[in-house]
Order: structure tokens, then C-alpha cells, then sequence
């Protein structure tokens, strides 16, 4: 019984998680500019792999393994908002001037 | 139950996966190219994670996943650095 309710809820989570990345690559496909494009990915991306990683460790049977994945998402919450705001930060001040760079 | 939404999930990632390609190869600036391969690496870290939770052989597949996250982590900060300054060091 107990084991069910974890496996519900587990599945709740990865469907939590598809749909953040699909809203993700929804704005990568279809926003006009590289800073817009930017703010969906980064904040679905970081979203979608932090809540799909929680209900991979509703599966998981050892606690070594819960925290390896504890590990691996403290490690993204960090890594991926660092590394989108160096990259914002390196288009704006590249597209200082012109307002128009980029767009399609 | 949960083999089937894991193999669901890892299709539906890989799908993903294609379409975010697509901003990769059009992408009319270098910018667009490094933020759609990023999250090209997060979702790959993702899809690795779950096929070692398919074949029940999870603690490898993560040590791979996290150096993966690594590289594309470096990718990206030296990809910016090179837009930001003409030079990576």
C-alpha cells in the first residue's frame, strides 16, 4: 500500500517534470529573442530536471542513491541560473548600441 | 507501472531533445546555439539518469550524468566568456 502511494506519486512528479521541459522548449522554439528564449529555458529547464530528479528518488531503494540525487540537483540550482546569467549578461552588453541584433 | 512511465518520460525527453536541436541548427546567433545546447546537456544529464533507473544500474549512470553536467556547465561559462571578451582566457 505504502509502496503504491510512493510509485503515484514518483509518476506525479516525472509528469510535473515533462511538462516544465516542454514549456521550456515551447519558448526556445517560438520567442523572438535570445534574452526571452533565455528566461524560458533556464527557469523550465532548471524546474523540470530539479522536479523529475525528486520523483526518480520516490524509485530509488538505497538512501546512498537519494542522496547522490540530492547531490546532482543542488549542483543544477546552482550551475544552471550561474551559467544563464553569464551568458545574458555577455549578449547584453554585446547588443549595447544596436536593438535590434538577433531577432528573426 | 513505473518501467512504462520511465520509458514514456525518456521518449518524450528525447523528443524534446529534437526539437530544441532545431533552435541549434536555425538559431540566427551564436547565443541562441549555446542556450538551446544547454539545455540539450540538462536534458541528455536527465534522459542518462533515468536509463540507469531502467536497467537497475543507477549508481554508475549517475557518476556519468554528473560529469556530464559538468562539462556542459564549462561549455557554457567558456562559450560566454569568448562572446563577452574576444578570449576564452
Amino acid at each position: 500500500m505504502l509502496n503504491l502511494l510512493a510509485e503515484i506519486i514518483g509518476i506525479a512528479f516525472l509528469l510535473a517534470g515533462l511538462f516544465f521541459f516542454a514549456a521550456g522548449t515551447l519558448g526556445l522554439i517560438r520567442f523572438p529573442d535570445v534574452l526571452t528564449r533565455m528566461h524560458a529555458t533556464t527557469k523550465c529547464d532548471t524546474l523540470g530536471a530539479g522536479l523529475i530528479l525528486v520523483g526518480l528518488m520516490f524509485f530509488s531503494d538505497s538512501v546512498y542513491l537519494m542522496l547522490k540525487l540530492a547531490v546532482i540537483i543542488v549542483f543544477l540550482w546552482i550551475a544552471n541560473p550561474t551559467a544563464a546569467h553569464y551568458m545574458a549578461r555577455a549578449v547584453y552588453r554585446n547588443e549595447r548600441g544596436d536593438d535590434h541584433v538577433g531577432r528573426d | 507501472m513505473v518501467l512504462t512511465a520511465l520509458l514514456v518520460s525518456c521518449l518524450v525527453l528525447v523528443l524534446l531533445t529534437f526539437a530544441a536541436l532545431y533552435r541549434a541548427v536555425v538559431g540566427p546567433t551564436p547565443a541562441d546555439r549555446v542556450v538551446a545546447i544547454n539545455v540539450i546537456g540538462t536534458k541528455t544529464m536527465v534522459v542518462l539518469i533515468l536509463i540507469g533507473f531502467i536497467f537497475h544500474e543507477a549508481p554508475f549512470y549517475i557518476d556519468v550524468a554528473m560529469v556530464y553536467a559538468l562539462i556542459s556547465f564549462l561549455l557554457t561559462i567558456g562559450v560566454a566568456r569568448y562572446l563577452e571578451k574576444g578570449t576564452i582566457v
